[in-house]
């Protein structure tokens, strides 16, 4: 494989004194889906919003394709910035604009693309997730299934070379969530975009997932990494068994 | 801001009939813009009979370039030209498989701005409809407030003291230098034409009066409104647009009770009692503003004595009264109304505190009045 695109050297997070994650190492290599999992609490959206430069490591270092998001500034930063797109959980779409609008923003202020080109591109990638027609919607008019969808499509606005995902199947019917994992894998397939995704959905990690790291809320750390398939077949360690058995348990 | 644009990557050339784009390099969202412009440039200035595009030099493309692809392919094709592609990268085809032509419907819902007869209609409506809903909000708030009196257990105490502290203690700082501030200044203008008739004691009287009967009260209520009502609005606000008013509401807990009684209730509590502190700064400011001119404390006060009737400081609080009542009820009022949206959390807010100061005033017209004809 060729030069990671995202890598993670001991990385330890923490709220004030309370550290969340524990020396982590883990890399993401370009064009594939990485996911990460782990039960509720573990750590997952504080891993995520590390990674995406929200928040600045205690120790350790997060490189984008071989900056330090965490201690970029001025235009650096901004080159990194525009390398990924973000879907946050809750959404997070701007409520007073329209979704074409929403999307329009990031072209508006850093392309010079027409106005006619903005648009077009802008529907498209409504298009793309399923939302064609939407346009003019603002966000409170649409469904919450539908306003993930509206925010990956923003995410994408920009044709990141990186997309990160928190939980963006949570609360969407299993037909609609399986329509995004079918997005998920198409747009990595046909742009080369490397996705790293947050879920616990477990029919989403088998659709997706070329890789998946696990975290564990009591060691901290990575308890767990690889191929789902090869994790749900061969671990030995309990926690990552009952994970991956706890759909044939229920 | 645009990044620096790189040198272009689209070259059109123009041959028997024949506009051929050829792309040469990356066609990404840095160097599509430009690469727009000229595309439709050359289509506008040679009317091709047909036209080629020719990606076999493209590097990379990502979401602008097939953009540019689908808009070149369905304007030429609703112009009916042909339209070639040449050397297109295996997952450009990919992307594209995802845009047929036709593939993108029309919005569905148009934002035309209305016209201006619609607009005039819709105010017009709009501010009946919010006539009708103060009107029902006041019934309302009056019934609850009735039962309120009559089952006093059932008052959330807990949350009206915590607005008693947050909307009374924590203002009186402000109060208190705002009434000193406004007897001190209403002292040094009329230190001026009094002084020509050698009437300075009178001062005393002109402060007692317009502090005690009006300015009290009122400065009281407008910092009132600009402190709380605003705080009330966005409360319940961001609580309506969180949902949070709907879960009360399904848990059978009308909002009334849970959130406008509280506030309602605090506001008629401390309101009149902050208005005996701007009173009292307020006489301050004039006493400061005496003393500088010779007069004793003494003086001051014995001029006041003779200047204020009894009923004057009942009256005076009377009107703060209503005025909490009014601030209160309009913030909360709004809050409830809101709509949908960040936006719509700052819209209550200044509706609240302009709509609370426009009441204010007005009730203190319908109380000059009042009070005029009663002789108070
Ligand atoms: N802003 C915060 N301040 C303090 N502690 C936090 C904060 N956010 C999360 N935590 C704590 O960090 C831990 C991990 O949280 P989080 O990353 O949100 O978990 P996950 O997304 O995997 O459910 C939890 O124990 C949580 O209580
Ligand atoms: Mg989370």
């Amino acid at each position: 494989m060729c030069e990671a695109i995202i890598r993670v050297d001991s990385l330890t997070a923490a709220y004030d004194r309370e550290v969340v994650i524990d020396d982590i190492s883990f890399v993401i290599n370009p064009g594939e889906v990485f996911v990460v999992l782990g039960g509720s609490g573990c750590g997952k959206s504080t891993l995520f919003k590390h990674l995406i430069g929200l928040y600045k490591p205690v120790a350790g270092t997060i490189l984008i394709e071989g900056d330090d998001i965490a201690r970029a500034e001025g235009d650096l930063r901004l080159r990194i910035l525009r390398k990924i797109g973000v879907a946050y959980q809750s959404g997070a779409l701007f409520g007073s604009m329209t979704l074409l609008q929403n999307i329009r923003l990031a072209m508006e202020e850093f392309t010079d693309l027409p106005d006619e080109a903005m648009t077009l591109l802008a529907r498209m990638k409504l298009k793309l997730v399923g939302l064609g027609g939407f346009e003019n919607y603002l966000p409170g008019e649409i469904s919450g299934g539908m306003q993930k969808r509206a925010a990956i499509a923003r995410a994408m606005a920009l044709d990141p070379k990186i997309l990160f995902l928190d939980e963006p199947s949570a609360g969407l019917d299993p037909v609609t969530s399986a329509d995004l994992d079918a997005l998920i894998k198409r747009l990595a397939r046909t742009l080369g975009v490397t996705f790293v995704v947050v879920t616990h959905e477990l029919p989403s990690i088998f659709a997706i997932a070329d890789r998946v790291i696990m975290l564990d809320k009591r060691v901290k750390k990575i308890v767990a990494a690889g191929k789902p398939a090869d994790l749900r077949d061969h671990s030995e360690d309990p926690r990552v068994r009952q994970f991956f058995n706890r759909e044939s348990s229920v | 801001m645009p990044s620096s644009s790189p040198s272009p990557v689209l070259h059109a050339g123009f041959a028997n009939g024949t506009l051929t784009f050829v792309v040469d390099g990356p066609l990404d969202s840095n160097s599509t813009g430009a690469a727009w412009r000229q595309a439709d440039r050359a289509l506008h200035q040679n009317r091709p009979d047909a036209v080629v595009f020719d990606a076999t030099r493209m590097t990379y493309a990502d979401g602008a370039g097939v953009a540019l692809y689908v808009h070149l392919r369905d304007r030429l094709f609703s112009d009916a030209i042909p339209f070639h592609a040449r050397g297109l990268a295996g997952n450009f085809r990919l992307l594209l498989d995802e845009f047929p032509p036709d593939a993108l419907e029309a919005p569905w819902r148009l934002r035309q701005p209305p016209s201006f007869f619609e607009s005039v209609g819709r105010s017009t409506f709009s501010v009946l409809k919010d006539a009708a809903a103060q009107l029902a909000f006041t019934g309302e708030l009056v019934v609850n407030l009735c039962r309120a009196m009559a089952h006093p257990r059932s008052v959330r105490w807990g949350d009206t003291w915590l607005v008693v502290e947050r909307a009374g203690v924590n203002a009186f700082p402000i109060v208190a230098l705002i009434g000193f501030l406004v007897g001190l200044i209403l002292a040094f203008q009329a230190a001026i034409p009094m002084k020509q008739f050698g009437a300075e004691l009178f001062i005393a009287d002109l402060v007692g009066m317009s502090v005690i009967r009006e300015l009290g009260p009122l400065m009281t209520a407008i910092i009132l409104a600009g402190r709380s009502g605003s705080a009330f609005a966005a409360e319940i606000g961001t609580m309506s647009v969180n949902e949070e008013i709907n879960a009360l509401t399904t848990l059978g807990l009308p909002s009334a009770r849970f959130l406008v009684v509280p506030k309602v209730l605090a506001s008629l509590l401390l309101t009149p009692l902050l208005t005996v502190f701007t009173n009292l700064f307020g006489l301050l400011g004039g006493l400061l503003v005496m003393a500088s001119l010779g007069f004793s404390p003494i003086a001051y006060l014995n001029e006041l004595k003779v200047a204020l009737h009894f009923g004057d400081i009942p009256s005076g609080l009377f009107k703060s009264l209503v005025f909490g009542l009014l601030v209160a009820g309009i913030g909360c009022l709004r809050g409830l109304q809101t709509g949908n949206g960040a936006a719509a959390v700052g819209e209550s807010t200044t509706r609240a505190v302009v709509g609370g100061i426009v009441l204010i005033v007005l009730a203190d017209g319908l109380f000059s009045i009042t009070y005029y004809y009663l002789g108070i």
